[in-house]
């Protein structure tokens, strides 16, 4: 069981409210990602669920307990830290080994319980080594290693791909994605990737400045974004934001279109010239200088024979258009 | 690019080093060499070197005439207690301090390193007269107890500097391991620390052991060590300069065996984390 609720949840750092109050409901199971730009309050509101910060105000409940006030140890939680944090003095084996020993398991069920997790993790043949000379990949498992031995009610996840390079952190993506699919315990998962978000999550919640922007699965918030913010940083590359005469003919105060869903037309859409073309092979990423759209960015499938200084029409594809208020919120 | 080095360069400073290297030890030097001259040679003018006569009745002497082995157990006792009590005071103040700051554990860092910036003869007749009054003056548990404050600065800012080294991710992740305080600290803080502790009680034994303004005011007979004994032959009958000699080498030789064979782990402990 995993059900973690937040209510009112509010934290200060003397006089600044990284997290003015926050409301969320993460059920038992559920791979939830907190995603949102540098200093949002995403790794704040997971070390406030972890009990590694003290909360301000409200409170918080993991499965109908009320653990505001408890001991990261009492939470029945584990955690992967972004840099490992594994303990350098000891080998792979304790490592894992260690949160078994403080909870009082016997020698005989410690060593079945790490032998388990090394053979799901491909640590055997690490057991006796060190942290220090395993490789990047191998300490993020000695770390899931650590948290898996728990049994934990929820596992708490802060940034813990970004130290590793780009291949290696698809591979460790699946792992664990994979790992959740067969333990189907509830997974808390901190990144400013929203790829990651997008590709692991049950339920992303986009932070900003401390609020939620909104809440839920990868596809509700690509296709019907909340708002400006949301609109801008799910997506990549990011939903070309238009302002001005054109959103004002469709009544918005804004109009996003996403560079996948702009389309090249032959006549009438919007005429600009070809500032930058990325050529990917699979697609092609053009920067287009309008004369009524500002600047935009298209995203066209497979080889399209564009380059700097061509002239271009752009149009929409039809029902892609997403319109925003002034207030920035989606009408 | 690697500076170049020529033959002629490498010579230079091998020849700089070991001038200053030589200068720096010069007086030991001097005190070993008269703790083996006759009293008439070592205060013989123009020094003498290869034409002195020596000898090593300097040692017999200051042995026989005085309880060396006494006065080296109290300096044992005094420097290692001293140190230890520091350490259990300074272990818990430098944990505080370095993995929960207040707003004022800067200034109180500092405050506690400008104490040693005080005379200490400013405070004498105060500390000596406290000494007698709770009837400690002449005892090694009182030197333990003067030294040991004496040092306590010193061994918390060692302690803070090494755990600042630290990652408090670590110590986070043995709290959600589900690790106390005292487990946190036994099973991850001090194997981690363990080359900071080391050089920090080595360093503390060592200024222990060479302190002279306390344990000679404080101490008489019973507790006294050997900087005490030291002192003993500077005698009111004249000085005896080969005898003292003897008696200083005997009184630093202890530590200057320990430093010797304890340099790399004193060198690796004062540089920790210099260089990351």
């Amino acid at each position: 069981m995993g059900k973690i609720v937040l209510k009112s949840v509010r934290k200060s750092f003397g006089e600044v409210d990284v997290i003015p109050g926050i409301d969320l409901t993460i059920e038992d199971g559920e791979f939830v990602v907190f995603v949102g730009p540098s200093g949002c309050g995403k790794s704040t509101l997971l070390r406030l669920i972890a009990g590694l910060e003290d909360v301000t105000a409200g409170t918080m409940a993991i499965d109908g307990r009320d653990v505001t006030a408890a001991a990261p140890s009492e939470r029945g939680l584990a955690m992967v830290f972004q840099s490992y944090a594994l303990y350098p003095h000891m080998t792979v084996r304790k490592n894992i080994a260690f949160p078994l020993k403080m909870a009082g398991l016997s020698q005989a069920d410690q060593d079945a319980k790490v032998t388990a997790a090394a053979k799901v993790l491909n640590l055997t043949n690490y057991l006796e080594r060190r942290p220090g000379q395993l490789s990047g990949g191998q300490r993020q498992r000695v770390a899931i290693g650590r948290a898996i031995v728990r049994e934990p009610s929820a596992f708490l996840f802060d940034e813990p791909l970004s130290n590793l390079d780009a291949a290696l952190r698809v591979t460790m993506r699946q792992e664990i994605t994979e790992l959740h699919q067969s333990l189907k315990t509830t997974m808390i998962y901190v990144t400013h990737d929203q790829v990651e978000a997008m590709t692991m999550a049950d339920k992303i919640v986009v932070l900003n400045a401390g609020h939620i922007e909104q809440v839920g699965s990868p596809l509700e918030l690509y296709n019907t974004p909340a708002n400006t913010f949301v609109a801008g940083f799910i997506g990549s590359p990011k939903m070309n934001l238009i302002e001005g005469p054109l959103a004002a003919e469709q009544g918005a105060h804004a109009i996003g279109v996403r560079p996948e869903h702009m389309g090249i037309v032959s006549e009438g859409g919007w005429e600009g010239k070809v500032l930058l073309s990325e050529h990917l092979g699979s697609d092609t990423f053009l920067k287009v200088q309008t004369v009524n759209a500002g600047t935009l960015t298209v995203r066209a499938g497979g080889e399209v024979r564009l380059s700097h200084g061509d002239t271009v029409r752009l149009a929409p594809l039809p029902g892609k258009t997403h319109r925003f208020g002034s207030n920035g919120l989606a009408l | 690019m690697a500076r170049a080095t020529t033959p002629r360069r490498k010579a230079l400073t091998t020849l700089a080093a070991w001038s200053v290297a030589l200068i720096i030890f010069f007086p030991v030097l001097w005190m070993i060499l008269t703790s083996f001259k006759t009293e008439a040679s070592a205060v013989a003018s123009p020094p003498e070197f290869l034409g002195a006569s020596w000898t090593l009745e300097n040692y017999a002497e200051v042995w026989s005439r005085s309880d060396y082995p006494r006065f080296f157990w109290n300096s044992v006792v005094i420097s290692v207690g001293s140190t230890l009590l520091g350490l259990v005071i300074a272990i818990p103040a430098a944990w505080s301090m370095a993995f929960v700051p207040g707003k004022k554990t800067k200034d109180l860092l500092m405050w506690m390193l400008s104490t040693k910036m005080m005379p200490a003869v400013a405070v004498m007749i105060p500390i000596y007269l406290l000494f007698q009054w709770l009837g400690i003056y002449d005892s090694k548990i009182g030197l333990v107890i003067a030294l040991m404050l004496m040092n306590l600065p010193i061994i918390v800012w060692m302690l803070y500097t090494y755990f600042k080294e630290i990652p408090g991710e670590i110590l986070e992740a043995a709290r959600m391991d589900g690790a106390g305080l005292w487990n946190e600290v036994v099973y991850v803080l001090a194997p981690m620390a363990v080359p900071g502790i080391a050089s920090t009680v080595l360093l503390n034994v060592i200024l222990a052991w060479n302190e002279a303004f306390w344990t000679i005011t404080l101490t008489t007979t019973k507790a006294a060590p050997l900087s005490a004994f030291i002192a003993s032959f500077s005698a009111p009958q004249g000085l005896f300069y080969a005898k003292l000699s003897a008696a200083s080498t005997m009184a630093i030789a202890p530590i200057l065996i320990l430093g010797w064979f304890s340099q790399k782990q004193l060198v690796r402990g004062l540089t920790f984390g210099a260089v990351k």
